[in-house]
């Protein structure tokens, strides 16, 4: 039985949210939506990760760094890697959007407008510089597999656009 | 039964690390820095749905092995991709139609895949088919590109499309495993959309003004561990470190 319900103990999250994405620093896991499970059980936190994409190199230093968080905060914990149910853009926060957009990614449109502008050249992706949405898509992947690299035509400066996985 | 599921996830896994590896053997000399990363990308997400087959091969396996056991250190007839994936990076035609003639296989695959009994094997199809299909948007836009370009580009795609050809039908050939994988309703009869994918391809070849060879005559042999004579170069490259130094990490 797979289930899109995250089940964190209240005692955990501050901890947890210590915890960033390697390649996104400003952005907490929780805020992510990559931790699905972390409860104590007989002392021990078990945690449920799932990748943001299969091959993502961040998910083995996201296990190191929660296991590392929660023994300094006094825990011992087993870090498990689950594909299912998928990860899906939807599971980021709106905080998790904001630090998006202030480290300079533009974050994931709906699925519908991803679409648009992706393929039709519908220009919906807003800039994260200036704001325009004066911008065209440059490449369909960028830095990472997760993100598409655009231009914005307003200030020419080039940036990254979080592609929408549903 | 085990064994035959093993043996049916290497026939899927196979193909992804191998063509894995080739796309790989391309980062930093894409012919431009966009299509570089793009490519390098698509090899990441390949080797990263690769590592999820392995890992739960390993730990189906009686061996005491690892998922890197069984990426570099088998023999060259213990791989089980087919001959398409491991055709050489001749140029960035080959590169774009091998892609293309894969993704558009690998989407129908991972489609019916999700419905697998088995939990594993369907999770991580579902996990896959998102990124897949963001491969193979990247693929049809290029040979549409290329095929509807300038006149060298057309010609040079179009010759690329004629040589791969003869490598499409073995992707619809059933093995043992396969056909036992299907008994238990954890295999996917990928002759089911053999019909479908052969309208797609030609659709998008089409669009991209490109002809739809009529050849008859196809190679076979990778599902087998047969394989061409690029291959034995391919695993020198990719199994050089494991072989070098045993058991290295990073
Ligand atoms: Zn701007």
């Amino acid at each position: 039985m797979t289930t899109d319900q995250v089940n964190i103990d209240e005692e955990l999250i501050p901890i947890l949210r210590q915890v960033s994405d390697p390649e996104i620093p400003v952005l907490s896991i929780l805020d992510m939506g990559v931790v699905r499970k972390a409860i104590v059980v007989d002392e021990v936190v078990e945690v449920s990760i799932t990748p943001t994409y299969s091959g993502c190199p961040a998910m083995d230093v996201i296990g190191e760094d929660i296991t590392a968080a929660l023994a300094h905060a006094g825990y011992q914990a087993k870090v498990n890697l689950v594909l299912s149910p998928a990860w899906t853009t939807d599971w980021i926060t709106p905080e998790g959007r904001k630090a998006l957009l202030a480290y300079g990614i533009a974050p994931p449109l709906t699925a519908t407008a991803d679409k648009k502008a992706l393929l039709g050249g519908e220009q919906l992706v807003k800039c994260p510089q200036c704001g325009s949405a004066n911008t065209e898509m440059l490449s369909q992947f960028g830095s990472t597999a997760c993100k598409a690299l655009f231009k914005c035509k307003e200030c020419q400066e080039p940036f990254d656009y979080f592609k929408c996985l549903t | 039964m085990k064994d035959n599921l093993i043996q049916y996830i290497l026939g899927i896994a196979d193909n992804s690390l191998i063509l894995g590896q080739r796309l790989g053997e391309l980062t930093g000399h894409g012919p431009a820095p966009e299509i570089d990363i793009a490519i390098t990308n698509i090899s990441l997400d390949l080797f990263g749905q690769v590592r999820s087959y392995f890992q739960y091969a390993a730990q189906l396996s009686d061996k005491d092995i690892t998922e890197d056991d069984i990426a570099f250190l088998r023999t060259e007839r213990e791989y089980v991709n087919v001959l398409l994936v491991e055709q050489p990076n001749t140029d960035f035609g080959y590169v774009i139609t091998r892609q293309f003639l894969f993704d558009q296989f690998h989407y129908l695959l991972l489609s019916a895949l999700q419905q697998s009994t088995d939990a594993t094997m369907a999770a991580i199809a579902k996990k896959s088919i998102k990124e897949v299909s963001y491969h193979k948007r990247f693929s049809a836009d290029w040979m549409k590109r290329l095929g509807d370009g300038t006149k060298e580009s057309n010609q040079r795609v179009q010759q690329a499309v004629n040589d791969l050809w003869g490598y499409t039908n073995e992707l619809f050939m059933l093995t043992d495993a396969d056909k036992q994988a299907i008994a238990e309703g954890i295999g996917v009869d990928v002759t089911l959309f053999k019909k479908e994918y052969y309208e797609n391809v030609a659709a998008i070849l089409e669009e991209a003004t490109l002809e739809v060879p009529t050849q008859a005559f196809f190679q076979k042999g990778g599902k087998e561990g047969v394989h061409t004579e690029h291959m034995g170069y391919l695993l020198a490259d990719m199994q050089y470190m494991q072989r070098t130094y045993p058991g290295m990490k990073w």
